[in-house]
């Protein structure tokens, strides 16, 4: 298995394709980057917003459920 | 039989506790396998005959569209098994992969229609593959727009179940779409019942690509699961327990 182009000049024109493939993989790992973050700091943010919560409820009981 | 494993599906704090050792090693596997088929694909795998080097948009392409085709039997079981079993997880789960799925739906069209540019000279044509890919894109808008819809928690559920089931109709039309209309899509290269239509140097990267697409989405669907059973059960002594940091089984991801 060898690399397939001579230069990193080459690798990136890909043949005057380049725009069309790099385009293409930049879309993608945006998308799959945003996708593995955003439940992680969906997450995060809930139980931050839940702490404060619970730590108000517990400083006037008497607002609390 | 003994059905103690079915009934523990359906408690999300089990699932949340069971999936939380699981999240780092499919972090690792997912974008481990993700960075190794896409090297080997842009730079190792050799040049197309016919399409040059634009083909390598093959190795993100063809992947996610097997997914995003997946996902979408997964969030329409998910919701079945909500709506006949009244199980509260199945019903998070389908929720989840509504996004996902339209994600995936949106990295399809767009590497489709980048791809068809080199290849046919156009980026869209309104041929089977592309419309009802398309139409599966809406469908998984309906359903987050559905769960966004109703005041009632337990009417978006079900709503969304029942659209979602209508929907699966549209999957065997996406796959045989190639064969029924064929105008510009070309038929499928990779196929149960026959010999792979691609040389082996290139199929490799591929298959690799395929398998962490699998992993990849497992882990999404996992973790906006996770996200998602927090959201429902913030009610839940656990939940408290979890958010005020008393320590508990399970917080990592």
């Amino acid at each position: 298995m060898k690399f397939q182009f001579d230069s990193v000049d080459a690798f990136l024109k890909m043949g005057g394709h380049g725009a069309f493939v790099w385009a293409s993989y930049v879309i993608v790992y945006a998308i799959l980057i945003y996708l593995t973050l955003a439940p992680v700091l969906s997450k995060k943010t809930f139980l931050k917003q839940q702490k404060k919560l619970l730590h108000l409820q517990k400083k006037s009981p008497e607002n609390s459920q | 039989m003994n059905w103690q494993w079915f009934h523990r599906l359906g408690s999300p704090r089990w699932f949340y506790e069971k999936t939380d050792a699981w999240v780092p090693w499919l972090v690792i596997l997912a974008w481990g396998l993700l960075l190794v088929g896409t090297v080997w694909g842009l730079g190792f795998a050799p040049m197309d005959a016919k399409q040059k080097d634009s083909y390598r948009i093959i190795y993100v392409h063809v992947p996610v569209a097997f997914i995003s085709m997946a996902c979408y039997y997964i969030m329409a079981i998910a919701g079945a098994v909500g709506l006949i079993w009244k199980m509260k997880l199945p019903y998070m789960v389908m929720k989840s992969a509504a996004p996902i799925g339209f994600a995936f739906t949106i990295i399809v069209l767009a590497t489709g229609s980048i791809w068809g540019r080199p290849t046919w000279g156009t980026w869209w044509e309104w041929d089977g593959r592309m419309t009802s890919y398309l139409v599966l894109s809406f469908l998984y808008l309906g359903i987050i727009a559905l769960q966004n819809a109703f005041q009632s928690r337990d009417t978006a559920d079900k709503a969304s179940a029942i659209l979602a089931l209508v929907g699966t109709v549209n999957i065997p039309i996406i796959y045989k779409s190639v064969d029924w209309w064929y105008t510009l899509h070309q038929p499928a290269s990779l196929n149960l019942t026959s010999a792979p239509k691609i040389h082996i140097s290139m199929l490799y990267p591929l298959f690799t690509m395929i398998a962490a697409s699998y992993i990849f989405f497992t882990l999404v669907l996992i973790l906006y699961t996770r996200a998602e059973i927090l959201r429902r059960e913030s009610k839940t002594q656990w939940v408290k327990d979890l958010a005020s940091g008393v320590p508990s089984k399970g917080d990592k991801a």
